[in-house]
């Protein structure tokens, strides 16, 4: 009896979570560090001014991209002859376990992204500012990107090397047969949907089993009735949720739901991109990204793109277009060398070394190299390069809180039965936003 | 009895002496080793060394930053918020009281289903039926996969297009065809057969360890009284395991309250599918953590864990006190 009390004790939940609650902060703290020893070279390359090298923390650890940035480091040291040390950590875990790896010895410069996220750490002061950096590549980018590459004390913190635009995409051969057009305004684009409907196709694909993709939907309609200040100031929640903007959001929203998906709940965007591949589905609303899933070559080089249509106000300046690149730590901001990697990547030379084998993506600098752009990739820098503004997207834009624990059920609830209670989102936002 | 002799005697055997029982007890101690102190010191020190940093610490650090704010970043961030995360999730926070229902329904079908079930199995593969072991090895599999495979096997089932259990409604493809785990109105049944899956293994290993266990004598003596299967059954042979009956008992009420592995590989526990597990781990690990409200859903949890564990223990021990 005593051992099996033991086994069944072993199991008890909420020790488990307890743990949980401490371990991973304690875990991360501990572990990170270690790693970041194990590379070498980083403690003493932070104190000299002129160092050997630098230590490079990436996120970015699927094949290709991990490929990409292998790429710009090699360019790096073979221009500078300065060795970078890459720390390749899986990305959910490098997002999951930033608070304790900025806390604990970060890399040098580290892979993060513009938004809400940026400025929050530089706001605590964990992040190094670059100004002098941005005095030399600053030319190298639009003012939207500068806007997005600042940190709210005015400091430049981050230097952007690829994003993505949000828009829809289509099947130009499904379109040209049934001779569907472009919509430019929002009741054209109603108009469309209907008539797609009518013709047997769901006309927007939609998917939201994953949580986070029904917030670009959401962020388009905020910034096409309100407006893009209007979005950063109520992801920052600088502006309440609790007001008839917001809720104007939702009804507009509500219009255009009943021609969504409605087996949204159930897929993710691979499923959707698949639907849309077979002509189910009129148009897709998602980041590029998604042209990933078109691996025959010939459905890729069908696939339309159109920026999202506009509805009430500054026509359609803002993008949604997510943007990583890098940050420099406290520590790093020591070393030279690292600054010196950070103004690298702000060059078109060392984005068309990333752009070279990770092409799912639109380089930031000027001066790129677009001679192997598909009129895709061109239709979406130029969606890009013609913005006014540049928006991160929800979960990047705002509390990443707000964006997990509290969006992802409340939109989920509002796909699947139109109504959205802005009190509640207003009450939960304000403990949320107040424990930061 | 010279004092000699006794000592020869097994102790369990010994019979009880006029003299107290302390003095025996503090005899025998006065004659453990310094090396024996310092064995016993170090088997008995580790663990409860291990169980307070490991355990407690963490566990009273929990409860007292569910009555905090804090960021998770600079120690001096930590500021009191009283009861502010408690009235956060009885009031403010919409997944909470949809995901205390879902653990009382999910004690409820394991209790009610999973449970009997696997009593039925370790029952009808105790009967020395050809193959037994292999059997035993097949239900006892869910129990071993891993919560990757487990999502795998049951995204196959279910399936909203090409899974089995459409193609076997024939309605795989039509649309008709129930997303089972998308559809908010069917996804915890379909999540519940899945953790009944898991459970009735379990519980059939334990039920055969304690059939196996059961005196034979006892259902030969039920058998000469005239107590057909059935009765020898209920009336002997189950009341026969009441240990492992607690144990069982108490397994399911752990298990309904920790479910989370299933609900978290379908969709992390959203649309549907809240438990209070997946609350605490979306709310104190990874980006989207508020230590304050994550703390006191864990708290939350842990309360109503204690129930079932005073339970146990109070039975366990209060019945070692009588004998």
């Amino acid at each position: 009896m005593a051992a099996k009390f033991d086994a069944s004790e072993a199991r008890y939940p909420s020790r488990r979570s307890v743990l949980k609650t401490v371990g991973v902060g304690a875990a991360g703290l501990a572990g990170i560090p270690f790693l970041a020893a194990c590379t070498g070279g980083s403690g003493p390359s932070a104190t000299g001014s002129d160092s050997p090298g630098l230590t490079f923390g990436s996120g970015s650890s699927d094949d290709v991209p991990k490929r990409a940035y292998q790429a710009v480091t090699d360019a790096f040291t073979a221009k500078t002859g300065k060795k970078v040390t890459t720390n390749v950590v899986p990305h959910n875990d490098f997002q999951n376990k930033i608070n304790s790896y900025l806390q604990g010895s970060p890399d040098d410069t580290f892979t993060w992204f513009a938004g809400y996220r940026m400025q929050y750490y530089a706001e605590k002061g964990l992040l190094a500012p670059i100004d002098d950096v941005w005095e030399s590549i600053g030319d190298n980018y639009s003012d939207a990107l500068k806007k997005a590459s600042t940190g709210p004390d005015g400091k430049m913190y981050f230097v952007p090397n690829y994003n993505y635009p949000w828009g829809f995409f289509y099947r130009k051969s499904l379109w040209a047969e049934k001779g569907y057009e472009v919509p430019e305004t929002f009741d054209a684009l109603k108009a469309l949907a209907a008539k797609m409907k009518a013709d047997g196709i769901i006309p927007i694909g939609f998917a939201d089993k994953d949580g986070w993709p029904a917030m670009g939907t959401f962020d388009y309609m905020n910034m096409r009735l309100n407006g893009y200040q209007f979005h950063v100031d109520l992801c920052a929640h600088k502006e309440s949720w609790d007001q008839q903007k917001v809720s104007a959001v939702f009804d507009t929203w509500a219009e255009l739901l009943p021609f969504q998906d409605p087996a949204a709940l159930g897929q993710t965007w691979q499923d959707a991109a698949k639907a849309l591949e077979a002509k189910k589905t009129g148009m897709y609303l998602l980041g590029s990204f998604v042209t990933q899933q078109f691996t025959d070559p010939a459905v890729l080089a069908d696939i339309g793109f159109f920026a999202f249509p506009e509805i009430a106000m500054e026509g359609r300046d803002a993008v949604e277009a997510p943007i990583d690149g890098l940050l420099l730590s406290k520590k790093g901001g020591e070393n030279k060398a690292a600054r010196d990697f950070m103004a690298f990547l702000g060059t078109s030379e060392a984005q068309d070394a990333y752009a070279a084998v990770d092409a799912s993506n639109i380089a930031t600098a000027k001066g790129t190299d677009t001679s192997k752009f598909t009129p895709l990739n061109k239709t979406c820098a130029d969606t890009i390069a013609n913005a006014k503004n540049i928006s991160q997207f929800f979960d990047r834009d705002a509390l990443p809180a707000m964006a997990n624990n509290v969006m992802i059920p409340a939109l989920q609830s509002f796909i699947k039965d139109g109504k959205m209670d802005v009190k509640n989102l207003e009450a939960q936002a304000k403990t949320l936003y107040a424990a930061q | 009895m010279s004092s000699t002799a006794r000592e020869l005697i097994p102790e369990e055997s010994r019979e009880p002496e006029g003299a107290p029982v302390h003095r025996v007890k503090s005899g025998r101690v006065r004659r453990l080793s310094g090396r024996d102190k310092m064995v016993l010191a170090l088997m008995v020190g580790i663990p409860t060394l291990i169980e307070l940093t490991l355990v407690w610490l963490p566990m009273l650090m929990s409860v007292g930053l569910s009555f905090t704010r804090w960021n998770g970043l600079d120690l001096g961030d930590i500021r009191p918020a009283g009861v502010a995360n408690y009235q956060y999730i009885s009031q403010d926070y919409p997944p909470f009281w949809p995901a205390v229902q879902h653990n009382m329904l999910w004690l409820l079908f394991l209790a009610l289903i999973a449970t009997p079930l696997g009593l039925l199995l370790a029952v009808l593969l105790d009967q020395n039926i050809r193959g037994s072991k292999i059997y035993q090895s097949i239900f006892f599999a869910p129990v071993m996969l891993s919560l990757a495979l487990i999502g795998i096997i049951w995204q196959l089932f279910y399936q909203r297009d090409n899974g089995l259990l459409n193609f076997l409604l024939g309605t795989a493809g039509t649309p008709q065809a129930v997303d089972w785990f998308g559809d908010s109105s069917v996804n915890i049944w379909a999540a519940m057969i899945a953790a009944t899956w898991r459970h009735a293994g379990y519980v059939m290993l334990l039920y055969l360890a304690g059939l196996k266990g059961v005196d034979p004598t006892l259902k030969e003596a039920a058998a000469i009284d005239g107590a057909n299967a059935v009765q020898t059954f209920f009336r002997v042979v189950f009341p026969a395991m009441r240990p492992i009956n607690i144990v069982i008992v108490v397994i399911t009420i752990i298990e309904s309250l920790r479910a989370f592995d299933v609900v978290y590989v379908i969709n992390r526990g959203t649309n549907g599918l809240e438990m209070l597990s997946a609350l605490v781990i979306q709310n104190l690990v990874g980006e989207g953590q508020v230590i304050g409200v994550g703390s006191a859903l864990a708290v939350v949890l842990l309360v109503i864990s204690l129930v079932p564990i005073v339970f146990y223990l109070s039975r366990t021990f209060g019945k070692e006190n009588k004998a």
